[in-house]
């Protein structure tokens, strides 16, 4: 017998109990579920409800016969779940699915189908979209394959950044659309690797928080088309369509044609992290890439068809999602895949929250109705690997369930705050009647959130869904006809104003009129309490020519344009003292809403007019300005007096008087020329008269009140 | 995978011919390591080496732990611009002393070996 010594963790689950079409196999472990890594081998574990057999299939790297089936014997299940463990398998050259028999009845809501391949639902890899806009070959039978990757990483120490809530200021971007231009002068454009390169931007920017549109898996090809008219070919650009829930998008990074994105992605958030930045992602489990009945059979639908998706009686899918199926997210088996898919993403790669598209549809139960107590929202909420994620909830879905402002929250979910979004648009564009609502609005909306906290409130004019901020300013109706659906496609209450001409314009009063907007808009959204979330590419004014919906849109229309970083650096320039105001400012961020109490023998929240105390909450007025009482940033007692006028006419503004020893300063003036329309947080030049100030046509003003200094 | 060993100028010298993979890797992780010097400077020539994998990225990474843990510093020459821009991209790249060609990357471990006798 031989006595070479073995390595300690060399145990008896390291040798094979058995051979099936010539690989050594043993009865593998349930748990975790998926494909993992052990000593000389890979366990495999699968489960499904209903399923008959379940055969292991393995290709070779982008083959598309496998070099191996190997059926599960009946022994190595216990319960619903599949599991083996192989030996000798060349991991770096492997791509694997499952084939599953079970009936094939769909009035009953069972499509088993084991001519297909099924990819595994918990793959932390996928290859066949490895690398961004490649025409994949068609006639692949496993389009989208799984595979295996190492999970080890150096993160130096790295970790969620944990920064309040309240201190956010969120910067909502697509990974690809940030730096694919060729003006961004990146290594690696559209990637992971590409956004990296622009963190001393965002730095300067002074955002603490990014929020990246879809990264997990999706197609770029579903859906795909060519506009006949422009010969454009239309891709899923957005990802709102998931293939993959654990895997990250492999197109979106540099290395994906080597299966390196997790590397790729871990070491992005490692140095988003190091630069204080959090990483929050959207994602959308209210439905998937397998569509309607006539959609592609990837995972689920083969797997357990009846236990992931919505069915009606007759077994069709409902579509409460507007895109052909509804995950059945409170079923048990669901909720816990959705929950380990989250834990994955907190664990793994480090992420500091997510943002839950169409998140309404995860209160409705396996009947479709909401449910007063969601369990999987719930669970998400008091999840101990969860606790410090920030969980934001998208709270509508397609099927008309509104629940901004009644989102089962459990005190721990946050919202993005559609009405804040509403009322500030119709406000800065100059409807009538808004001054009463916009007052609840800046304040943390404690009509909707009151006893939750401000940063329940995730405030916003625009996010990757409507006009661009420059577009809301430039026009009054959607013009998506590169859309090829005959600009019926996208919503048509934009709230928006084009302040006299529809689109690009050389007239100077025109343009005045929109710059000043911007920053208008700016302002209110910076000064308000809540967290502010800025649109990518408003910051510089990026326009979409009207496009309020380019979802399919892999061009220089959605992409940031880095020239206007120069171009629009007024703008940039006001948008950044803006976040830096509001970060040295914490009377802005305050995590409770306004009490009502004296501060500094003041309301620590009161509203003004013309007149001082005076406050014009009529149906005409369009003036409102607001005082806060508190500290400043030293501890010392301050004042913050902002005023936002979108009447055309200007107006005479009787200043509320401060205690003795302080004076007025002046932060922001819209109405008035750079480089004085803001000053350098910290900076601010004394007001020359104290008592009055004019505020002009359509214009924002911030003063702080606070003492002279020397 | 090939690996030829010199000494130059009192620093090792690493020459690496082949795919770094995860064929390659366990042999070659096994072989540098059992080599590895303590407090000196060891200099990996990648010049000959035409794909890195993923098992290759972590086999590189765990000889830079095992360099710093004895006190010895690893610098690294002869990257292709694509293995360096995977390199790059996962952030591997920042573990290494990395120079353009053999006579820079002596240049830059002498200069490490003689901070690090100047402090001492």
């Amino acid at each position: 017998m031989t006595t070479t010594a073995r390595p300690v963790q060399d145990r008896i689950e390291s040798f094979p109990t058995e051979r099936i079409a010539g690989y050594g196999v043993r009865p593998g472990r349930v748990l975790p579920f998926g494909a993992s890594l052990v000593p000389s081998g890979v366990n495999f574990s699968v489960y499904s409800s209903c399923a008959q057999a379940v055969t292991l299939v393995l290709f070779k790297n982008s083959a598309t016969t496998p070099f191996a089936e190997l059926p599960f014997p009946e022994e190595f299940r216990i319960g619903a779940v599949w599991s083996m463990t192989v030996f000798d398998l060349e991991i770096e050259d492997l791509e694997y699915g499952y084939r599953v028999y079970g009936p094939s009845d769909p009035d009953a809501g069972d499509r088993f189908d084991p001519t297909q391949v099924l990819a595994d639902p918990y793959a932390k890899a996928v290859s066949g979209r490895s690398v961004w806009g490649v025409e994949p070959d068609w006639t692949d039978p496993y389009p989208y394959r799984s595979r295996l990757t190492f999970d080890d990483f150096d993160w130096d120490g790295d970790q969620p950044l944990r920064l309040p809530a309240e201190d956010l200021v969120i910067y909502e971007a697509h990974v690809r659309g940030f730096t694919n231009d060729p003006s961004s002068a990146v290594a690696h454009p559209g990637t992971y690797a590409g956004l990296v390169e622009k963190i001393p931007y965002l730095k300067e920017l002074g955002v603490n928080c990014i929020e990246l549109m879809p990264v997990f898996e999706f197609d770029e090809f579903q859906g795909g088309r060519v506009d006949e008219d422009t010969g454009e070919s239309l891709l899923n650009y957005w990802g709102y369509s998931t293939v993959s829930f654990f895997a990250p998008k492999a197109g979106f990074a540099a290395t994906g044609r080597y299966a390196l994105q997790r590397d790729e992605f871990k070491h992005m958030v490692k140095e988003l992290h190091s630069a204080g930045i959090e990483v929050v992602l959207d994602v959308v489990f209210n439905h998937t890439a397998e569509g309607n009945q006539d959609g592609p059979m990837i995972h689920f639908r083969g797997l357990d068809n009846r236990v992931y998706y919505l069915l009606t009686g007759e077994g069709d899918y409902y579509n409460f999602s507007g895109t052909g199926n509804t995950v059945n997210c409170n079923s048990p088996v669901v909720r816990d895949y959705v929950l380990s898919c989250l834990r994955f993403w907190a664990a793994e790669y480090h992420v500091d929250g997510f943002r839950f598209d169409l998140a309404a549809i995860l209160s409705r139960g396996p009947d479709g109705a909401p449910m007063e107590n969601p369990p999987l929202i719930e669970s998400l909420a008091y999840d101990p690997v969860l606790q410090d994620c920030l969980l934001i909830a998208e709270a509508w879905d397609a099927g008309g369930l509104y629940q901004v402002g009644s989102f089962p929250n459990y005190r721990r979910w946050s919202e993005w705050n559609g009405k804040y979004r509403d009322t500030a648009r119709r406000f800065l564009k100059g409807d009538p009647g808004m001054v009463g609502d916009l007052a609840k609005r800046v304040v943390g909306s404690p009509d909707l959130y009151h006893g939750r906290g401000t940063h329940s409130s995730i405030n916003f004019l625009t996010c990757h869904d409507g006009f661009t901020l420059a577009d809301m300013v430039s026009y009054n109706d959607k013009h998506n006809e590169a859309n090829g659906e005959g600009n019926r496609d996208g919503a048509n209450d934009n709230n928006s104003w084009n302040g006299g001409v529809e689109g690009p314009t050389a007239d100077p009063d025109v343009r005045g009129l929109r710059n000043r907007q911007l920053k208008n808009a700016m302002v209110l959204l910076l000064t308000s309490q809540g967290v502010p979330m800025i649109l990518s590419g408003d910051e510089v004014g990026r326009s979409q020519q009207g496009n309020n919906n380019a979802y399919c849109h892999d061009s220089v229309l959605s992409w940031f344009d880095w020239s206007l970083v120069n171009e629009n650096s007024e703008l940039l320039r006001f948008v950044r003292n803006c976040i830096g105001f509001r970060l040295a400012t914490p009377l802005l961020r305050t995590r409770h809403h306004p009490r009502g109490s004296d501060v500094n023998g003041y309301p620590d929240v009161s509203w003004h007019g013309s007149r001082a105390w005076d406050a014009d909450w009529s149906e005409e007025s369009r003036l409102l300005a607001v005082l806060r009482s508190g500290e400043l940033a030293d501890g010392e007692a301050g004042f913050l007096y902002i005023a936002l006028n979108s009447h055309w006419a200007a107006n005479l503004l009787e200043l509320p008087a401060l205690p003795a020893e302080l004076r007025w300063h002046v932060f922001a003036n819209t109405s008035v020329a750079a480089p004085d329309d803001v000053a350098t947080p910290g900076l601010e030049p004394v007001l020359p008269d104290q008592g009055w100030i004019t505020i002009g046509p359509r214009a924002a003003l911030v003063l702080v009140g606070r003492r002279l200094t020397s | 995978m090939e690996i030829r060993t010199r000494v130059i100028e009192s620093i090792m010298v690493l020459s690496l011919v082949g795919e770094l993979d995860s064929r390659s890797a366990p042999d070659v992780q096994q072989r540098i390591l059992a080599g590895m010097p303590r407090n000196e400077c060891v200099l990996l020539d990648f010049s000959g080496v035409t794909f890195v994998s993923s098992a290759g990225l972590r086999t590189m990474l765990l000889i830079y732990r095992q360099a710093q843990s004895m006190d010895s510093t690893v610098g690294l020459v002869g990257l292709s611009d694509e293995i360096r821009s995977v390199l790059s991209a996962t952030g591997f790249l920042g573990f290494f002393i990395v120079s353009d060609s053999l006579a820079l990357g002596l240049a830059a471990l002498r200069h490490v070996e003689q901070e690090a006798s100047g402090v001492a």
